[in-house]
């Protein structure tokens, strides 16, 4: 008796919890099913998959250089991902284990720099690469996120957690400074990297602002970029454009279903 | 909270001899410079991709003219005074805040509510809930925009839906009103997942007990939830509220992308008319760089109130 009252006590809460679910998850199944139906079927709310799968893949690579798209957002992504894992993990090392008061001030300095809207930035850092004649470099996309207040903060953080006896232990062994950070802080961080990486791929992955700014030319997109210009044509195929939206979100998606967890840390890692 | 006040309680490293009161001061001294090697990249690449920027864009506000060939404007703060006689911008300033105060609060309170409901320990299948709430994170903010522009097309899934219980078609994004309704549904279906897992965080911190005690004593859920849990987050509430102001402050990708701005100017946001006026038909850097200093002051004003606000009640 008294477990039916806590059961139907817990009802509202599931009711809820399944409402918001099915508001969160019917998009994406839209997306996904849309991309196998034609763009009337689309159109006629056609909620069940179609056999238009391949024509739509057909049309999609005719109307759109899809292999390049997605080898550029590959690119930018990795390439990211890979300078800023180096250069903010190497940071936040410098910060929490060489600590001083001077660097404190420095980063407190550094975290300002979270409050500048990237709107502010934008057109400088346009005429700065278009001085260097960097605009349509894959370099450009790259540079302005591979150091950030986040990410350094959230190394700095984890930091705290890396025995001061192991390094006085590794220095006695005689390994140099750089040695230390390379060949224990790295694999002692692990989860860390994890965390960071993700939310850098998959913000790299998901921009779309900047690449639009600087990749002028349109022989340079990524997949953000080839859906956008998919969409703006007078006529849209949906078909085509639903299929074209679930390749550039498949990875971010990939990525997110096997490292939630990181993904999680990762966001709000930085808070603890 | 670190991440807004620069140097929260933290473990100072006082026993590992890297204190300069130590006798092998030279030793220090080297590590102390290693240190300083090893974050001078990422200073480096701070400072000239944020804030020497910052600055040019201060000074580029001040000129007028086209491409490069830019002067000192006459006078100096023209493109400003221009900026209050802008009819389209006053209508972006507007439309920014609309969805700053209808959806940002709607989506923290669905945040916690959410994070509440996932931390009940009796709740079964909590993976399944979260993954599929925090999902949409996953998707980029120009794919969701495409979808939703497909379902609320004028032909589309939404008013077909709609149609079978008899109602009739709605013109979504072609009326200012519904488009805006369309946007801030956007946001609420990215964003909320995500504000969630702070909540979720921060709940973790909080010591259950002061729950079950509030229960005990023959407070109600709701009673329990406002009075006991929700003061206990506020550090959380604080730091989604100056996230999700300063995200919003900043919209773009769905401006550009799900609603065009349109119809006219209706949906359009700030940054979306930054764009516009810096990069299309005749770029004009130095009137962008002064619409962009009016979006940076109003997000530091606004965290600045939200801060004062956040830590009066202390």
């Amino acid at each position: 008796m008294t477990s039916v009252i806590k059961r139907l006590r817990g009802l509202p809460g599931y009711l809820f919890l399944g409402i918001w679910t099915i508001f969160s998850l019917f998009p994406l199944y839209f997306m996904a099913v849309s991309a196998t139906n034609s763009s009337r079927d689309v159109l006629a709310s056609r909620l069940v998959p179609g056999a238009e799968l391949f024509t739509n893949v057909a049309k999609l690579f005719a109307a759109q250089d899809v292999a390049a798209a997605m080898g550029s957002s590959f690119a930018i992504a990795i390439g990211t991902t890979v300078l800023a894992l180096f250069i903010c993990s190497i940071a936040g090392f410098g910060f929490e284990v060489y600590h001083s008061k001077g660097k404190d001030v420095l980063m407190g300095v550094l975290l300002l720099a979270m409050m500048i809207p990237f709107a502010a930035t934008m057109i400088p850092l346009f005429q700065a690469f278009a001085k260097l004649g960097l605009v349509n470099s894959l370099f450009a996309v790259i540079v302005p996120s591979v150091s950030t207040p986040l990410l350094i903060l959230l190394f700095r953080q984890s930091s705290r957690s890396f025995p001061s006896e192991i390094l006085e232990a590794a220095r006695m062994d005689g390994l140099n400074e750089f040695s230390i950070f390379a060949r224990i802080y790295v694999p002692t961080m692990r989860a860390t990297f994890a965390a960071a990486g993700v939310i850098t791929f998959m913000t790299a992955w998901n921009n779309y602002l900047w690449p639009r700014v600087i990749l002028i030319k349109n022989d340079v997109q990524t997949m953000p970029m080839l859906i956008v210009n998919l969409s703006a044509g007078y006529v849209t195929d949906y078909g085509v454009l639903m299929l074209a939206v679930l390749l550039a979100s498949l990875p971010t998606v990939v990525v997110f279903l096997a490292l939630q967890r990181s993904f999680a840390n990762g966001v709000t890692g930085a808070i603890k | 909270m670190s991440a807004l006040t620069a140097t929260p309680k933290r473990a100072r490293r006082d026993s590992d001899g890297l204190r300069p009161d130590r006798p092998w001061l030279g030793t220090d001294r080297r590590h102390s410079l290693t240190g300083w090697g090893f974050l001078l990249p990422a200073a480096v690449l701070i400072v000239l991709v944020s804030f020497v920027p910052m600055i040019q864009a201060f000074i580029l506000s001040l000129q007028t003219g086209r491409g490069t060939q830019l002067d000192f404007a006459d006078p100096l703060w023209y493109n400003y005074q221009r900026l209050f006689g802008d009819e389209i911008f006053k209508q972006t300033v507007g439309n920014t805040f609309i969805y700053l105060i209808i959806q940002v609060p709607i989506m923290l309170i669905l945040a916690m509510v959410l994070a509440n409901l996932l931390n009940n320990p009796n709740l079964r299948f909590k993976a399944f809930w979260r993954t599929a709430i925090f999902l949409p994170c996953a998707v980029s903010l120009v794919s969701y925009s495409l979808v939703f522009r497909t379902m609320f097309a004028n032909d589309g899934f939404v008013n077909d839906f709609l149609a079978a219980f008899g109602a009739e078609p709605v013109n979504w994004l072609g009326e200012a009103d519904t488009a805006r309704f369309v946007l801030i549904l956007g946001l609420l279906w990215r964003w909320t997942g995500f504000n969630m897992i702070f909540f979720l965080a921060g709940l973790q911190n909080i010591d259950r007990s002061t729950i079950e005690a509030a229960r005990m004593d023959g407070a109600n859920a709701l009673q329990t939830f406002w009075r006991v849990t929700v003061p206990q987050l506020r550090p959380i509430i604080l730091l989604t509220a100056i996230m999700s102001t300063n995200g919003t402050l900043q919209l773009f990708d769905e401006s550009w992308a799900l609603t065009r701005g349109g119809p006219a100017y209706a949906s359009m946001s700030m940054s979306h008319y930054l764009y516009e006026v810096s990069f299309q038909r005749n770029p004009n850097f130095g009137y962008g760089a002064a619409l962009a200093y009016v979006i940076l002051v109003l997000v530091a004003v606004l965290a600045f109130i939200q801060l004062r606000v956040g830590d009066k009640r202390d």
